[in-house]
């Protein structure tokens, strides 16, 4: 935002003399740090409720370290994020806070939610750490899709299929898990998931079908077949339901941190799985010949050609790669979770995800900030009904999406995908 | 093809683009029929090796087990046919099943003439039909001013609904897409708010369930009370005309279909992108509100419950890809969808298989008519029509 370059996919901007997109945002960035000042002082600070204290609870009863708690008066709390808010605010509109934007704007919302937070637990306890737990826990299957997207569109190929691919997998988890175990049943899953992703690759490699189209077949195949066979296999021998589940795994020491013990290190293999999967593909995209020949495919495809890559046969690795992890992320919803199939049961976790890719700027690490950010309105959603606010829960339900659409709306900047994405590669 | 400009198209010409018939017409529906028979053969092969019982009795006596099979899934087939072509009152019900398929699929085939996929047919169903709803149980008025006071209102909420995706689109690059889904899950979650709060909810219920609509709010049914079919049907094929003026006779439908087809063109023709993308969502919102309005005032009980959209929206993008995206062909494309509904829920009533087969027989239509190469080759066939959906989306640029 400290130039004023015409950006060259913007032809308007060339006519008109007009505040780039960059400046716009800057702007707007201001009167919502304002905004939200104002918010927090006259719901959080001067609410009646708020005079009492809300207590944080980041110990858990079977913890190492006992009785950790944080107790703060929410109203002072609340009157000191407003006036940093509004702090933001103005500096925001002065002088603008060039590359730290985005720092500036997640910190904002970090302190906005710890008024919130103190608001809804005032006179109450609460479990933050509960909370922080739930957060990661439905991080994983938003980041598995948001890597799987990330993998599809790396090489230009646009996967809206993820829902699809992550509900056949929970799907097959639960009944492959029934009859043969957990551990085939993760096989399934993952197999399932790269099987959808072949079928998309077929599909839009070799005959050209619309990305998106083909997409949204699989995932209209992928909901009609499991709620059939949910309704006419599983609803007639509950047995096939049953799986047995992967427990949580503690791992010695590490578990006895306070607050990050339970987050991270009492948990199951698909939250350790999904953390290695991170650093893995992150390694892989951009330190190896694997990573750089992808993402030449997606940014240029011809040249990518010219110097003896085969596009086609990266494309269809990746995606068809991509779908185990998908089917990784989807097994998790059953076998590390409830271990019972529903109908419908990913209910946008896919979409959710493909918005934390673009959140993440197609790339991993940023993928799984996305997903935490997503997982923590869900954990939010799930934990403040104990408390009982005003709010209803049906608009603390809406929350995931709403701020999927803030997200993709380019609130946190525009993100640039890979020059090539969405188009069909056409050898001459 | 000398004359792209449409100055000397005769009129069959014309035609034949308008509607996607006319001189090959053999070869336009051979697709699209061998599609249906095949993901109709699939979807029996599908119903053979689901049933557990039958699959456990392979090993004792196969020769049962076959005869099993045979029987369920020609049981199925059967129950499906006379469930939807069968008799007066089945055509009935295909009518009344197709009403609001064939508006949500106008819907979201006016998005994609236009470059712009609209998934959340779904969400601006529930808005529509909830502002309807609302209407419909408030004001107390006769027939003649009531219902199409509803239907302006289902209008109105649908297309604002779908309009904020398309600002969104236009002014941030948010894609459509992921917006419109979203939207879904709002509406529906703002739907289930709504109808437990004071201003929706039946007196002296707990659960979401609305007070009904008036009497006067409700739409007559065409052949009396023995057959469900109302004039929402009538208000479908009426849409389709509209739709098909709009497009093809009116000129902010070729400004629509230009944006369409080439964005960049249809800047630096002077046509306002912005105002274009608005408009054609909140046109295609519209649309969907009004089979929103259908779910309302069209059936019993006539009032509004979670479940009134029923997953329209969603089988509204296959309908519109079979229809390739014509008004004509849309309802065409309603009409086989009603009737698999129709006949989906005898099946699912006499031989017990779940209806969600027919979402599985729609997903492998559309892959069927997206893909026709995959057709062609199954069946050694050649067509000259055969371009399949080509690409009807852009990526998520902006």
């Amino acid at each position: 935002m400290t130039t004023n370059v015409v950006e060259p996919d913007s032809p308007t901007d060339a006519v008109k003399v007009r505040a780039t997109p960059e400046e716009r945002r800057a702007r707007i960035l201001g009167f919502i740090y304002f905004g939200l000042a104002a918010f927090v002082l006259y719901f959080f600070a001067l609410d009646e409720s708020s005079s009492q204290d809300a207590t944080f609870r980041l110990s858990l009863p079977r913890d190492r370290f006992q009785d950790l708690e944080l107790t703060f008066n929410p109203r002072l709390v609340a009157i000191v994020v407003a006036v940093i808010l509004a702090v933001l605010g103005v500096v925001q509109l002065t002088r603008g806070f060039g590359r730290w934007a985005n720092a500036v704007l997640g910190s904002a919302m970090l302190l906005f939610i710890v008024a919130f937070l103190g608001w809804a637990a005032a006179g109450n306890a609460f479990s933050l750490v509960g909370m922080l737990t739930a957060m990661v826990v439905l991080s994983v299957p938003v980041t598995a899709g948001g890597l799987t997207g990330l993998m599809c569109e790396r090489v230009a190929v646009i996967n809206i299929g993820i829902e699809g691919q992550l509900l056949t997998a929970a799907f097959v988890a639960t009944i492959v898990g029934s009859i043969a175990g957990e551990w085939i049943g993760l096989f399934g899953a993952m197999l399932s998931g790269a099987i959808l992703g072949a079928v998309l690759a077929v599909l839009v490699i070799k005959y050209h079908v619309d990305q998106i189209i083909a997409g949204v077949v699989i995932n209209i195949f992928a909901l009609g077949m499991t709620s059939f066979l949910s309704t006419r296999v599983l609803g007639t021998n509950p047995e096939y339901n049953a799986p047995g589940r992967f427990e949580a795994v503690s791992i010695p020491i590490l578990e006895d941190i306070p607050v990050i013990g339970n987050m991270l290190f009492r948990n199951n293999i698909f939250l350790y799985g999904t953390l290695v999967l991170v650093v893995l593909l992150h390694i892989g995209l951009f330190h190896t010949r694997w990573g750089l020949r992808s993402r030449a495919v997606g940014e240029h495809p011809k040249a990518a050609d010219t110097v003896g890559i085969d596009v086609y046969r990266m494309r269809y690795l990746n995606v068809t790669a991509a779908g185990l992890i998908a089917g990784f992320g989807g097994a998790a919803l059953t076998l590390g979770s409830t271990g019972r199939f529903e109908e419908n049961m990913t209910a946008g976790v896919g979409y959710i995800g493909l918005a934390a890719m673009i959140f993440g700027r197609w790339r991993p690490f940023g993928v799984l900030g996305a997903a935490l950010v997503f997982g923590f309105a869900r954990g939010l959603q799930q934990k403040l009904g104990i408390l009982g606010t005003p709010i209803p829960s049906e608009f603390l339900s809406m929350a995931p999406y709403i701020l999927t659409i803030i997200v993709v709306a380019g609130l946190v900047g525009q993100a640039r995908p890979p020059a090539a994405d969405g188009q069909p590669y056409i050898k001459d | 093809m000398t004359d792209n400009n449409g100055g000397n198209l005769t009129r069959n010409e014309a035609y034949r683009r308008a509607t996607g018939l006319g001189s090959s017409l053999r070869s336009a529906l051979l697709v699209p029929t061998l599609a249906l028979i095949t993901a109709l053969l699939i979807g029996g092969l599908i119903i053979a090796v689901t049933d557990v019982d039958v699959l456990r009795l392979w090993g004792d006596d196969p020769g049962e087990a076959f005869s099993q099979t045979i029987d369920s899934v020609w049981g199925a087939y059967v129950a499906l046919f006379e469930g939807s072509v069968g008799s007066t009152q089945a055509l009935s019900e295909t009518l009344f099943a197709a009403t609001p398929l064939i508006l949500a699929g106008l819907a979201v085939a006016v998005g994609f003439q236009a470059g712009l996929f609209n998934i959340g047919a779904e969400g601006q169903i529930v808005i529509g039909g909830m502002t309807a709803l609302y209407i419909g149980f408030t004001v107390d008025a006769p027939a003649i001013v009531l219902i199409p006071l509803c239907l302006i209102g289902a209008i109105l909420g649908g297309g604002i609904w779908a309009g904020i995706a398309g600002l969104l689109r236009a002014k941030t690059g948010a894609h459509e897409v992921i917006t419109t889904i979203m939207l879904n899950f709002i509406a529906l979650f703002l739907a289930q708010w709504l109808l437990k709060s004071t201003l929706f909810q039946q007196t002296g219920r707990s659960d979401p369930i609305s007070k009904p609509i008036n009497e006067s709010a409700q739409f007559p049914q065409i052949f009396g009370s023995d057959y469900r079919v109302t004039i929402g049907f009538l208000l479908a094929l009426g849409a389709a005309a509209g739709v098909h003026w709009l497009m093809y006779r009116s000129s902010v439908g070729f400004e629509f279909r230009t944006v369409g087809s080439n964005a960049e063109a249809a800047r630096y023709a002077g046509m306002n992108v912005v105002w274009l993308t608005v408009a054609v969502m909140a046109t295609s919102g519209a649309l969907a509100g009004l089979a929103g309005a259908n779910q309302i005032m069209g059936l019993p009980p006539y009032q509004g419950s979670t479940a009134f959209s029923a997953g329209i929206g969603f089988d509204a993008i296959a309908l519109a890809l079979l229809g390739r995206s014509r008004p004509a062909g849309v309802v065409w494309a309603g009409l086989l969808f009603g009737a698999l509904t129709a006949g989906g829920r005898q099946m699912q009533g006499v031989e017990r298989i779940p209806i969600d087969l027919v979402e599985i027989i729609q997903a492998l239509i559309i892959v069927f008519i997206a893909a026709p190469a995959l057709i062609k080759a199954l069946y050694h066939v050649s067509s000259a029509d055969g371009e399949g959906t080509g690409q009807i989306t852009s990526g998520w640029k902006a």
